[in-house]
């Protein structure tokens, strides 16, 4: 296993397995990601690593006939455990997608809803929220001045910005990210890029991207995850110059995938 | 995507076994004009060095926009860097083979009746067998071969003492004929420098399979005597 100095492991999965019906997308998958650095989850499109990512907040469960086995521990905590309250995993666990998702309200409600459902009601503390998660996520210059405005008139790379602002206002353990910018230009592409290079250490970033080039800019440490199976893991520029496994010599380079 | 980066590479590996051509057929030259006192061939060699020098600079240039188009990872990122480094070392060698054809073209003036005898043979032919191994080693990618390249290094840094030693003395017993030994002892020190530029290409082809960097681990290719 990967061990970084003076980092603990945050998320940890063993034997993890993920099944939709009798399929099974993850195959007893062991990886242990430690705390406040960037890992990214790169393979072929089937290759789990999106259902990977999405059993960390428990999106799964709203898929009838999906069902999991071995442990996934956040922080310690079994995800699965009965009794686990999903609406607070959810809070720990922040998530953005492919499309950028505002909600249909300002910018300011957009950042103030998860605080506000989690009890945060004084307006000056809301707004402190609003200007920090905004600022962190590189946003705060560009909206400052009309946090009133509808968010969906944001452009597509400032409406990403938006969500993962969002998703860091509720202070997440965990930010995850399924193809954060492969719906974006490259200009808002970099920006993100930029923003994960910030975020790092302030968060446990865990990225699903089908560009491998962004992978091995953005991420201290990389899985290659291939029909199901999680086929090696390590540091990102081992991964990319010397890379332990055939198979995953093969898809970085081109040859299958 | 693969498709074309996998020709980027082959055209690459076949452009860097022309170089590779080249230059062993320079040096084959320059050590045959050495040898003969053959003035014409000497010149030829010296002549051809533009050839060699502008291959070097295409190939280069062709590396650099693979690395640029492709930003190739892994085996084919290793392949290309080392095509880049082997590339630098070739050119080298055909520089060493115009010195040892300057000294010929030297010799075959003042020494045409070759009255300072020396035998470069053993250690021409150790030199350039060490180049054509290391670059079948590169074509193969055989590090076995390689591995060979490396330990022989020693052996031709013997021959090289050797000649000194031998110059050495033929200067104190002839101190008349000092320039034609002088050139003597420069002959040997570029074979020796070429047997160099073949351990440095050697190095790189087990750089590019296996992954580890070997370079300055020559106390591994030397046999338990020499270490003292």
């Amino acid at each position: 296993m990967v061990e970084f100095p003076g980092k603990k492991d945050l998320l940890a999965a063993e034997n993890f397995s993920v099944f939709y019906g009798s399929n099974e997308a993850v195959r007893r998958v062991s990886l242990d990601i430690p705390e406040g650095l960037v890992t990214s989850i790169i393979g072929p499109s089937g290759c789990g690593k999106s259902t990977f990512l999405r059993a960390v907040n428990r999106m799964n469960d709203l898929i009838p006939r999906c069902r999991v086995e071995g442990a996934l521990r956040l922080d310690g905590q079994d995800l699965y455990e009965q009794g686990v309250d999903v609406v607070m995993l959810r809070k720990t666990v922040g998530m953005v997608f492919q499309k950028p998702n505002p909600f249909p309200k300002s910018i300011f409600d957009n950042i103030s809803f998860g605080p506000k459902i989690h009890g945060l009601r004084d307006r000056s503390k809301l707004a402190a929220v609003v200007e920090k998660s905004l600022r962190q996520a590189a946003l705060w210059d560009e909206v400052k001045d009309r946090l009133g405005d509808n968010a969906l008139g944001l452009s597509g790379g400032q409406q990403q910005r938006l969500c993962i602002a969002r998703a860091i206002a509720v202070k997440p353990k965990i930010l995850l990210m399924d193809e954060p910018a492969s719906a974006l230009d490259p200009a808002s592409t970099s920006r993100i890029e930029d923003l994960i290079a910030e975020l790092r250490g302030k968060y446990t970033i865990l990225i699903v991207t089908h560009n491998m080039q962004q992978a091995a800019r953005v991420s201290d440490l990389t899985a290659f995850f291939y029909e199901g199976n999680l086929i090696e893991f390590g540091e990102t520029g081992r991964i990319f110059t010397k890379p332990r496994e055939k198979r995953t010599e093969d898809y970085i380079t081109g040859r299958f995938g | 995507m693969a498709l074309h980066i996998r020709r980027e590479i082959e055209h690459l590996k076949k452009n860097i076994l022309m170089v590779g051509t080249v230059v062993e057929e320079s040096l084959f030259k320059a050590m045959k004009s050495l040898e003969t006192r053959d003035a014409a061939m000497a010149r030829e060699v010296i002549d051809n060095d533009v050839t060699i020098d502008h291959m070097e600079v295409e190939l280069e240039e062709e590396c650099l926009k693979a690395l640029a188009l492709h930003q190739p990872v892994a085996i084919d990122l290793r392949l290309i860097i080392t095509i880049l480094k082997i590339n630098n070392d070739l050119e080298r060698v055909g520089d060493l083979a115009v010195n040892i054809a300057e000294r010929a073209l030297f010799l075959a003036h003042r020494d045409r009746d070759k009255k300072t005898p020396f035998d470069f043979s053993a250690m021409a032919e150790k030199t350039r067998e060490m180049l054509g191994k290391s670059l079948d080693a590169l074509v193969n990618e055989n590090t076995a071969l390689a591995y060979e390249v490396c330990m022989a290094d020693s052996e031709v840094d013997r021959m090289n003492r050797e000649i000194f030693l031998k110059v050495h003395e033929a200067i104190r017993a002839d101190p008349g004929n000092v320039e034609c030994l002088i050139h003597m002892l420069s002959v040997s020190r570029h074979m020796e420098r070429v047997a160099d530029h073949a351990t440095n290409i050697a190095e790189d082809v087990i750089y590019m399979i296996e992954g580890e960097i070997v370079r300055h681990r020559a106390e591994n290719f030397r046999s338990p005597d020499e270490q003292l």
